[in-house]
């Protein structure tokens, strides 16, 4: 490619804006492993002058953050595996089973994506105080048991699946749970893949919902006690960088070993999730 | 087992789990908004009263109600414009043939929207430090005097506004990405040997080839920003001078702080109204576009 004035430009663009989007980040790494006090300097150090880890300790001894940690890991495990599974489960009725009213009900639940989420909460707390969840694991999972925006994106890609296909295995005299486990699960892999990161990534970054239903400190996903110690620590940035870190790290590395899988779930519902 | 029958097992859980936790709720919340549903009722259902459209009205005339309705619009007229522009922006710099590690640029950018938005509202707080932030220290050196981001009640909103526009535009870049490259290679083709300008071309071959996606990314994008709360909840707490007070916070105030339940209800439901509205709106005025 030659060196001519347009590609150095559109380069160099490219480059700053690269710089300014990683740098917020790359800054947040930086300051974690810098001595309380070190960062409220200036000017602000860039890097850390003897790099410590004794935020990470604080957090994980003081803090406990590895309890948040796991917290967050449980609560998007789950949610993950039991929508994924519902939500499959009606993807691919909606797709290939004939039934009655089938494509009312699925016109009504696409409806259903114009309220945003936030109009249940407040019902939604009433209702998961009633059933005695409130800080409980299944309280918070309640609202990500199965989703519209799931049952959709599997719709989707189950429509491509062959209908002769599914007719040779129930002449053979195969059951439809079995077609569905032994014969569509397969097919269906990478949507599957896609949804999972999808799902797992919302679950572990939402934040209102958990706020609004965990009430006993021990229950805390990392975005929930992040929050309330960035409140109760305002001065402390160093330590405050690390809880960042330790909530962000585990997603962003998800995301970057399976982001072709994340991307095309983005362009298959140019919904979020 | 009848096809019929075993159908209805499939979508069982799903729908089951929707209607319970998703459409009552959303049932419940209109309910909830005609009540005076609050600590009391949620102990014991008795003390619950019908009160009418009682919470509408008292909460129109609310000034802090105004006021978070104001602030969560100046957030999304400011916010959204901006995140759609970076976005194409991006996406015609990701998308140029000049351009080299396109996958990696597409990458670099797209990393902050899967961040959790509580710990880089907690990391741009820190940025935005009137002291010590990296922003300001940035803005000194080309000359500009520090402004106190989170103290001052005119920088506070703009400061989330750029968090966020941060934290977005990789998303509607991919969405863009993706339709740039549906546009036919040879209607550019065409152009350049007509003799078309490069901004020639950009007018009149893609922004009608990106049309209806642009619509969508608009209407999704403002949907989202309507539902601004994390960022104030950690950044400011609604403050300085209630100056990044939003609808959504208010509401998480007056349900959880206050336990107005049904006040808060009818907050939602005012907020979610507002929303269908403008996103009609929107459909309408592309829908013009589309045809002129």
């Amino acid at each position: 490619m030659k060196r001519t004035p347009a590609v150095v430009a559109v380069n160099a663009i490219l480059l700053f804006a690269a710089v300014v989007t990683v740098f917020p980040l790359f800054w947040m790494l930086s300051v974690s492993f810098m001595p309380s006090g070190a960062a409220s300097t200036y000017p602000p150090p860039l890097l850390p002058d003897a790099p410590t880890l004794e935020n990470y300790r604080e957090l994980f001894a003081g803090q406990a953050a590895g309890r948040y940690l796991f917290n967050s890991a449980v609560v998007a495990t789950l949610a993950t595996i039991i929508s994924l599974t519902f939500n499959t489960m009606a993807g691919y009725a909606f797709a290939k089973l004939r039934f009655r009213g089938r494509d009312r009900i699925f016109q009504a639940l696409l409806g259903a994506l114009v309220i945003p989420a936030q109009v249940t909460l407040i019902p939604l707390f009433a209702l998961v105080k009633e059933l005695g969840l409130v800080s409980t694991y299944a309280g918070v999972l309640v609202p990500s048991l199965a989703t519209v925006f799931g049952i959709f994106l599997i719709r989707q890609y189950a429509l491509s699946l062959p209908d002769e296909l599914l007719e040779a295995a129930r002449i053979d005299g195969a059951s439809e749970r079995r077609i569905f486990w032994w014969l569509v699960i397969p097919l269906l892999r990478p949507i599957l893949v896609t949804l999972a990161i999808l799902t797992f990534l919302a679950t572990w970054n939402d934040f209102m919902w958990p706020l609004i239903v965990l009430t006993s400190q021990e229950m805390y996903t990392l975005p929930v006690a992040l929050a309330g110690l960035s409140r109760e620590h305002v001065q402390e940035n160093e330590m405050m960088m690390a809880g960042a870190v330790i909530t962000v790290a585990p997603v962003l590395i998800l995301f970057l070993g399976l982001q072709r899988y994340y991307i095309a779930g983005i362009l298959a519902g140019g919904v979020k999730g | 087992m009848s096809l019929e029958r075993a159908a209805w097992l499939f979508i069982a859980p799903a729908l089951l789990a929707l209607g319970l936790f998703f459409f009552l709720p959303v049932a419940g919340a209109f309910i909830m908004s005609l009540t005076d549903f609050d600590l009391y009722a949620l102990s014991d259902r008795a003390n619950l009263r019908f009160v009418g459209l009682r919470n509408y009205y008292t909460l129109l005339q609310d000034p802090l109600f105004w006021k978070a309705l104001g602030n969560t619009f100046y957030f999304v007229v400011l916010g959204a414009p901006l995140s759609i522009g970076l976005s194409l922006v991006a996406a015609l710099l990701v998308n140029s043939k000049l351009a080299r590690f396109r996958a990696l640029f597409r990458t670099i950018f797209f990393a902050p929207v899967v961040t959790t938005l509580v710990a880089v509202a907690v990391v741009w707080r820190y940025i935005f430090h009137a002291r010590y932030g990296f922003l300001n220290f940035a803005l000194a050196q080309i000359g500009v005097e520090p402004i106190d981001w989170m103290g001052d009640p005119r920088w506070a909103m703009p400061a989330i506004v750029i968090l966020a526009v941060w934290k977005n535009f990789g998303y509607n870049m991919i969405i863009l990405l993706a339709a740039l490259q549906n546009i036919p290679e040879e209607l550019y083709e065409a152009a350049r040997i007509d003799g078309a300008s490069a901004w020639q071309t950009f007018r009149h071959i893609t922004v009608p080839g990106l049309g209806p996606v642009l619509l969508l990314v608009s209407i999704l994008t403002m949907v989202g920003y309507f539902q601004l709360f994390a960022e104030p909840y950690v950044m400011t707490e609604g403050g300085p001078l209630q100056s990044t007070l939003s609808v959504l916070y208010f509401m998480y105030e007056e349900g959880f702080k206050w336990w107005s339940l049904g006040r808060a209800s009818a907050v939602a439901f005012l907020l979610f109204i507002l929303m269908f509205i403008v996103t009609l709106l929107q459909l309408r005025i592309g829908r013009r576009e589309a045809r002129a």
